[in-house]
């Protein structure tokens, strides 16, 4: 099967400054990718050349086969993408933006249900009529998503899609954007709420300036740190033995790192003996911030 | 394939009705707006000039100056709907919407340019529909007439689209209006004929491509002008010609629009 997105060893320089360095990544159909990496890692400028909103300096890039500069219709036809900004037209209200953005790919009239469609998922159906200006910025966001997906797009690029959305749009947008996904539309979600990724996302690329420094399934990333941690809050302090397992000390609570599960009752049996009291304990899972921090920090 | 060049024409189409709506929405400021301007020079220049001045033999001075206001304010309608609708783009950051979709650049270009050139008609025409309410205005070749308004605002709306892929903030936009717009527009001939002229500044005008427009306007009308109206298709279809390869160019390598 052809993949989604196969990107060969882009390069991407303004002038001195080398924003890629050779990135070479396939994502493949169906697949529901995130795109990690902290501020000027290179995530946008990607997404950029992936949209034919930038031209690599070198290397190749295509989307369902089709080669994003020689055949950019066909890629562009095949792309739809969520912008980072919240950018809109103040002359023209939710649903003449969807219709129009569907027009853009050459579809007609008879699109227009599939555009209902779009803003009745996105709950923006009381809004449909309103200008895009009169719009707060969590249904700015919706109808950007509505827009991408006007033409019904296979591959679906989202540049921090919930960025200063509240809680409860959230949920909605993701609800909508995992049944996209199981509908068997490739999605690509750059995002600085980890926790969104890990639990989203089958897998993984993280960037740390311009390069990729991981790529990987989730599962397969949260594997690589070893271990748990031991939150604790004590009665006195924390013996000396056991400073060398302490990773971080927070508003009187101390977080051991533990090698494995067993390590927990040497811990105890240490804290009994130097007669120090747990007041409150937490075991906690290593998460993709974990990951993050040591892949990329 | 046949299929597929369809859905790229309707995604072109589809901007140009995005962009003839956007003005439309806006008519009070995109077409009443300049018919008032116009009218208002017409009331004051024909109330102070009428009976003392005389172009051409049996035109008065208010029949003379009418053609070359609707060109004028035509030209400068043209000019404002590409640019301000693509500076505008640039600056709100929803140009991105465009350039996202598989519209050629050729397919962007006539899109602007069709609605610049019916924004810049239909600000002509309103003003002549005012003008002869009071003035009995001849009509000696509307051919003519129709070329020269069709030329002059393609040549202004392609003109605007370079502007504004080139100007990245509305400063630089103001400044293109101000000094390239207004001053070649004010000395084209719209409220004089250049036989009136120095012998040099009647040189100087002839480098001037607004100059030909108008007065291969005004020739539809009267059938007189300054110079033959021959001379002055070729010189606005030369110009026409040329700023559409340049503008062509500039959207075929992404020149400013993408990085």
């Amino acid at each position: 099967m052809i993949p989604a997105i196969n990107i060969q060893q882009i390069h991407k320089r303004f002038g001195e400054l080398h924003a890629l360095k050779g990135i070479d990544l396939t994502i493949e159909q169906g697949e529901f990718f995130a795109l990690l990496g902290p501020n000027g890692a290179g995530k946008s400028t990607l997404i950029n050349l992936l949209a034919g909103l930038s031209r690599p300096t070198s290397g190749r890039l295509q989307v369902m086969g089709f080669d994003v500069n020689a055949q950019y219709a066909e890629a562009r036809r095949a792309l739809g993408v969520v912008p980072q900004e919240l950018v809109f037209d103040p002359f023209f209200n939710v649903r003449e933006m969807l219709r129009f953005q569907a027009g853009y790919f050459g579809h007609g009239r008879s699109n227009d249900a599939w555009v209902d469609e779009i803003i009745e998922s996105l709950g923006l159906a009381d809004k449909a009529h309103t200008n895009m200006r009169r719009l707060s910025g969590g249904m700015k966001r919706r109808a950007l998503i509505g827009q991408a997906l006007a033409h019904k797009p296979p591959v679906i690029v989202l540049d921090e899609p919930t960025a200063g959305v509240d809680v409860e749009l959230r949920q909605t947008m993701w609800e909508f954007i995992r049944r996209l996904n199981q509908e068997g539309h490739t999605i690509i979600l750059t995002t600085h709420y980890l926790e969104e990724a890990e639990t989203l996302c089958s897998r993984i690329a993280m960037m740390k300036q311009g390069q990729i420094v991981a790529l990987d399934s989730t599962q397969n990333l949260l594997n690589r740190v070893p271990g748990k941690r031991l939150r604790l809050k004590l009665a006195g302090m924390l013996p000396d033995v056991l400073r060398p397992l302490l990773r971080e000390e927070q508003d009187g609570q101390q977080v051991l790192a533990l090698a494995d599960i067993a390590q927990l009752e040497s811990i105890l049996a240490t804290l009994r003996a130097a007669n120090v009291a747990v007041e409150d304990m937490q075991l906690i899972e290593a998460d993709l911030e974990d990951v993050f921090v040591e892949l990329v920090s | 394939m046949a299929g597929l060049l369809s859905q790229n024409w309707r995604g072109a189409w589809t901007l140009f009705r995005k962009e003839l709506l956007r003005f439309w929405r806006v008519s009070f400021q995109t077409v009443a707006a300049p018919v008032m301007t116009a009218v208002l020079y017409l009331l004051v220049f024909s109330h102070v000039l009428e009976g003392r001045v005389q172009v051409y033999p049996g035109v008065g001075y208010t029949s003379f100056l009418i053609p070359g206001l609707i060109m004028m304010s035509l030209l400068q309608n043209a000019f404002a709907n590409s640019s301000s609708s693509l500076i505008q783009s640039k600056v709100m950051g929803n140009l991105i919407f465009v350039l996202l979709t598989p519209i050629s650049y050729l397919g962007f270009y006539l899109a602007f340019l069709a609605a610049a050139i019916i924004r810049g008609l239909v600000v002509g025409l309103g003003i002549y529909l005012v003008a002869i309410i009071f003035v009995d205005l001849p009509l000696e070749h509307p051919w003519w007439i129709l070329a020269f308004a069709l030329l002059g605002s393609g040549l202004l709306g392609t003109f605007g689209i370079i502007a504004g892929i080139w100007a990245e903030k509305f400063d630089q936009m103001a400044a293109f209006q101000n000094f390239v717009i207004m001053p070649l527009s004010f000395l084209s001939g719209v409220f004089y004929s250049i036989h009136s002229l120095p012998p040099f500044w009647q040189q100087v005008s002839h480098l001037n491509p607004f100059f030909y427009m108008i007065d291969g306007f005004r020739y539809g009308f009267f059938g007189t002008g300054d110079i033959s109206p021959f001379i002055s298709l070729g010189v606005v279809a030369g110009c026409f010609f040329a700023l559409s390869l340049i503008t062509l160019q500039m959207l075929k390598s992404g020149y400013r629009l993408r990085g």
